[in-house]
């Protein structure tokens, strides 16, 4: 049987939703003044934006999930209230070899370490196996980001690579990690 | 000081869109070529579409992230292959990748001699704390000539290709300057 009442959006607190692009930039602008949280994020450089910044860049996504075809992009929404509390996606999909990156972030601190970043994972890992039929997704994350190693680690992601000192961040290296997980070792956690 | 264009084997240069282009028009028939080379699939280009690419990158003028050459070798000033390197400013990090499209000029020390220069280039003149590259787990000839140009592997990403319906690994690997400058030492 098809199991297709299943719904790929819905987690228990959380959920999937599109980019509001009149409510979601004076929200996000917010989270790019947490320095802490960009440089958690991302590894290009930290820097505040404003809400119109924030526009243009949904702006410039949504043109390129059009055209490149190889990035899906979701903000994450507490079921509650709906409002806006992260982002998932998948990008640099590679079809031909059925492979691709995960990226996730809880924006505002008081939504952290709620669990909501695992719902929000286990619903993106859920749709890059079971409706994108990846065949492995991959993760890149800096050394000093122990709580999304944690996270990955117990979703049964594997360190693969150590990229020695390939950050330069608070006047020192840092090594880059990536992890993978492969389509059988999700099947066979269920 | 040494010549940062002249190895042993090769010599780095710039060629003209028209010359490139006529290269890569013969080279990517070659798909065991280009399935060493790269991950994205096989296609063919005109000579026209290649050479408007070249003249594009032109066009755009110096990029400080960009550094594409063309290898030559010194006996015979044949043009055999490309390569380059691609900079991170904010990290200081440096991916290299390398291709030499005439096959006759495989396995015989043409690529490790490139690669030697482009180290040269990117800890010498771009002055980068780390160099890196990917390569395939079947291009063992590859993972041979880097580690002979100091080249450490890091880890491989477990089965993230699918070629001829099998599943393979792609491997990563790196030097750090402190490595390199050993290395010039024993020299």
């Amino acid at each position: 049987m098809f199991d297709i009442q299943t719904q790929l959006f819905e987690g228990q607190d959380v959920r999937f939703g599109p980019i509001d692009h009149e409510k979601d930039p004076e929200i996000e602008s917010k989270w790019t003044h947490d320095a802490g949280f960009m440089r958690m994020y991302d590894v290009a450089p930290a820097r505040p934006m404003s809400a119109a910044m924030i526009k243009k860049q949904y702006e410039k996504l949504e043109k390129q999930i059009e055209e490149d075809k190889n990035l899906y992009y979701f903000t994450i929404r507490a079921k509650e209230d709906d409002r806006l509390i992260g982002k998932a996606m998948i990008q640099w999909i590679e079809w031909s070899h059925g492979n691709g990156w995960i990226q996730l972030g809880i924006g505002s601190a008081e939504d952290r370490c709620k669990g909501y970043g695992a719902q929000a994972l286990r619903m993106l890992i859920h749709f890059a196996f079971a409706e994108l039929n990846l065949f492995r997704v991959s993760a890149r994350v800096p050394e000093y980001n122990e709580a999304a190693i944690v996270l990955l680690k117990k979703f049964g992601f594997v360190e693969e690579v150590r990229r020695r000192q390939a950050l330069d961040r608070d006047g020192r290296r840092w090594d880059l990690l990536v992890f993978g997980l492969l389509k059988d070792e999700w099947q066979n956690q269920a | 000081m040494r010549d940062l264009f002249r190895g042993e084997l090769v010599r780095l240069t710039s060629e003209e869109p028209e010359i490139q282009a006529k290269a890569e028009v013969r080279w990517q028939r070659d798909t065991e070529f280009h399935r060493l080379a790269d991950s994205d699939p096989a296609e063919m280009s005109s000579e026209k579409k290649i050479k408007e690419w070249f003249e594009k990158r032109i066009d755009e003028g110096f990029k400080p992230e960009r550094y594409p050459f063309c290898a030559r070798t010194i006996d015979g000033d044949k043009f055999i292959g490309f390569f380059g390197l691609w900079v991170d400013l904010i990290h200081n990090e440096a991916w290299v990748g390398i291709g030499i499209g005439e096959r006759d000029f495989w396995g015989k020390g043409y690529g490790t001699d490139m690669m030697k220069l482009c180290l040269q280039y990117a800890f010498t003149e771009l002055n980068v704390h780390r160099v890196s590259l990917g390569l395939h787990e079947y291009n063992p000839r590859a993972l041979k000539s880097y580690e002979k140009a100091g080249f450490r592997l890091e880890g491989r990403t477990r089965k993230d290709m699918l070629r001829e319906g099998k599943r393979t690994d792609s491997l990563w690997m790196g030097i750090l300057r402190e490595e390199w400058s050993q290395m010039q030492n024993g020299d």
